[in-house]
């Protein structure tokens, strides 16, 4: 018998702590199937933000740092700078890196620092039980937003890779999706291409994965992929933002 | 003997911060420490180390907290605005157990206050400072020699007990240039050495190790009976350092003494003036200068306030912090007097020395 698929190596054996259809198992197994395929394991440092992920340290076998609510960019910072001869990346989520680390994202992506980020974005906070984010959608309600989202009020979501594609210094920004088989294959593609980018020390690499939350959206898990491709989508156009390679590379 | 030059506090501490192997720092201009970060900007890449101005002072200290998970020595400074926003980074530090240095030139508070000396971030430094239950190591220079002194201390004292270590400097002796003496800087064996003394728990990739290890460098812990644990092993760390590492001076403390100071830092300098007018006049007046301001010099201050002494006098330029250690140490022992300024303002020898004779 041939085994065509099996846990990655850069995965520990511990059992994810996330809500049942949750997609955040398919975004840690493609961060960690990119890690296996370029054999970074072994110097590779994660960061870990505040939020459903917090404990991703426990799921992702490399070392790794347990930041502060917004700080994983700073952290890397300090982690890369102090082994230039290492690779690290951050994993975060929506209220994390869009609200409360806001400065840390922006300014990390503009020295165009050496690590990959890694977002998930479910328009909402999900660990502290469904409130309002950064990307939630006009209309949405939550539980910080229970007459739904009211733009005028309180402003629009904000787009995470088309505010860093203004900047200079990113290398490769790209946002991708969770929300059927064929677009699991793309972020697949896209994953990988973030961490070979790493790997060669090009510079600053971002990916932003459109996600699903069930639980705190209501939803079942296959209406909530139907919802995000309904109406987060739109908003959140997937695609590449900035690649700096296909300029060095003359493609 | 190492020859000496003259140099601001401020610069003196950065050079020696380097030669104690300090290759990574982080920080935000704000005044009074401008020339530190400025020094780290021109020396950093001299020596081949790390300087990045950070967005704000949370995240030098995040990015320290990043370089120390790693095990490398890494420092940022501020000033008394900027310290309030690193304080969540420093309980952090705290809970996962990471070596850090930190430098604070106070200024005048609250809120921007002015750029003048002060002495209010006492409750602030000696608490902890962030939420939960920690403590710093805090050490109070009073000259810029022992301002430069205190770098190599505070890098050993970070590495030996993992933990952060804030020196409580303030304006005056930042932005004062003394003659100071540095130690020799660190040899690139002993850099290399420092290198690998943090690696049994410090994040490592090794690609050549056979055993592939998971180091997490972490302050959460949802199960509170595994935290109860861990705090309480911090507070094991905390009597240890209790026990070794209080540092404090001695000035004209004798039998004789009918009245006893406790001051530090800028305070403590301009006590010992007026300490040696009230001399030549024939009064005997001791000082107890608080060297470590946590830990603090209890017993030592409990053993030169003996039964002769009339009372204790506390200096400081704030509205009275350190007095609260100060009446805690004595319990009730003599009356505890107080002279304070605040505002950035500084007392005279002189008003020292008339407070003195109004309570003698």
């Amino acid at each position: 018998m041939e085994i065509i698929a099996t846990r990655p190596k850069s995965l520990t054996k511990a059992q994810f702590t996330y809500c049942p259809g949750c997609t955040h198992g398919i975004s840690h197994r493609l961060v960690a199937e990119a890690m296996d395929e370029l054999d970074m394991r072994n110097k590779m440092m994660g960061v870990c933000p505040v939020g459903c992920s917090v404990l991703a340290y426990n799921f992702f076998d490399c070392d790794m740092a347990e930041a502060a609510h917004g700080r994983a960019p700073a952290l890397a910072t300090g982690m890369k700078r102090a082994r230039p001869d290492m690779h690290v990346f951050t994993y975060q989520g929506d209220g994390d890196l869009l609200a409360i680390g806001t400065a840390e994202i922006v300014h990390a992506a503009n020295r165009g620092e050496h690590f990959s980020v890694f977002f998930v974005n479910n328009a909402i906070y999900g660990m502290t039980g469904g409130q309002m984010a950064p990307t939630t959608l006009p209309g949405m309600k939550t539980s910080t937003s229970p007459y739904g989202r009211d733009e005028q009020d309180i402003g629009y979501p904000i787009r995470a890779c088309e505010l860093l594609a203004t900047l200079e210094a990113p290398y490769y920004i790209e946002r991708v999706s969770l929300l059927s088989p064929q677009h699991v294959l793309k972020a697949k593609k896209a994953v990988y291409k973030a961490m070979k980018f790493n790997k060669e020390e090009r510079g600053f690499t971002f990916i932003e994965f459109v996600s699903t939350c069930p639980t705190n959206w209501g939803m079942e898990p296959m209406k909530a992929f139907e919802w995000a491709k309904e109406n987060m989508l739109p908003f959140f156009k997937l695609g590449v933002f900035k690649d700096k390679s296909v300029e060095e590379e003359g493609k | 003997m190492a020859e000496k030059v003259l140099m601001k506090g401020n610069e003196a501490i950065a050079e020696a911060a380097l030669r104690a192997g300090c290759r990574l720092y982080f920080a935000y201009p704000i005044t009074p420490q401008s020339e530190l970060i400025e020094y780290m900007s021109k020396m950093m890449p001299k020596v081949g180390g790390t300087f990045v101005q950070s967005e704000s002072e949370i995240a030098a200290i995040n990015m320290v907290y990043g370089a120390s998970g790693c095990g490398k020595r890494v420092m940022t400074s501020s000033s008394s605005p900027g310290i309030s926003l690193k304080q969540e980074g420093i309980s952090y530090i705290a809970g996962a157990s990471l070596p850090a240095v930190i430098v604070n030139v106070v200024r005048g508070g609250p809120g921007l206050g002015d750029i003048q000396p002060a002495q209010g971030d006492y409750f602030q430094a000696t608490r902890g400072g962030g939420h939960g239950d920690y403590r710093t190591i805090v050490l109070a220079p009073s000259t810029v020699q022992e301002f430069a002194d205190m770098a190599p201390l505070a890098f050993d004292l970070a590495d030996k007990y993992r933990i952060a270590v804030l020196i409580l400097s303030d304006g005056l002796i930042g932005q004062m240039m003394e003659p100071v003496e540095f130690q020799p800087a660190k040899t690139d064996e002993e850099l290399e050495e420092l290198g690998r003394q943090h690696e049994s728990w410090c994040m490592y990739p090794n690609e050549d190790e056979p055993n592939h290890h998971h180091h997490i460098i972490n302050s959460l812990e949802l199960d509170p009976h595994v935290l109860s644990d861990l705090v309480l092993n911090l507070e094991k760390k905390y009597n240890e350092i209790e026990k070794n590492e209080i540092r404090f001076e001695e000035y004209n403390i004798s039998p004789d003494n009918e009245i006893v100071c406790v001051a530090y830092g800028t305070a403590a300098r301009i006590t010992k003036s007026a300490i040696d007018e009230l001399k030549k006049e024939g009064k005997s007046i001791g000082l107890i200068r608080p060297i470590t301001l946590w830990p603090f010099p209890t017993e030592e201050i409990k053993k030169a306030v003996h039964n002769n002494v009339k009372k204790v006098l506390t200096l400081e330029l704030s509205l009275g912090q350190m007095i609260e250690d100060v009446r805690l140490a004595l319990e009730g022992k003599v009356p505890v007097e107080f002279i304070g300024r605040v505002g950035g303002l500084v007392f005279s020898p002189e008003e020292v020395k008339a407070k003195i004779e109004e309570i003698l």
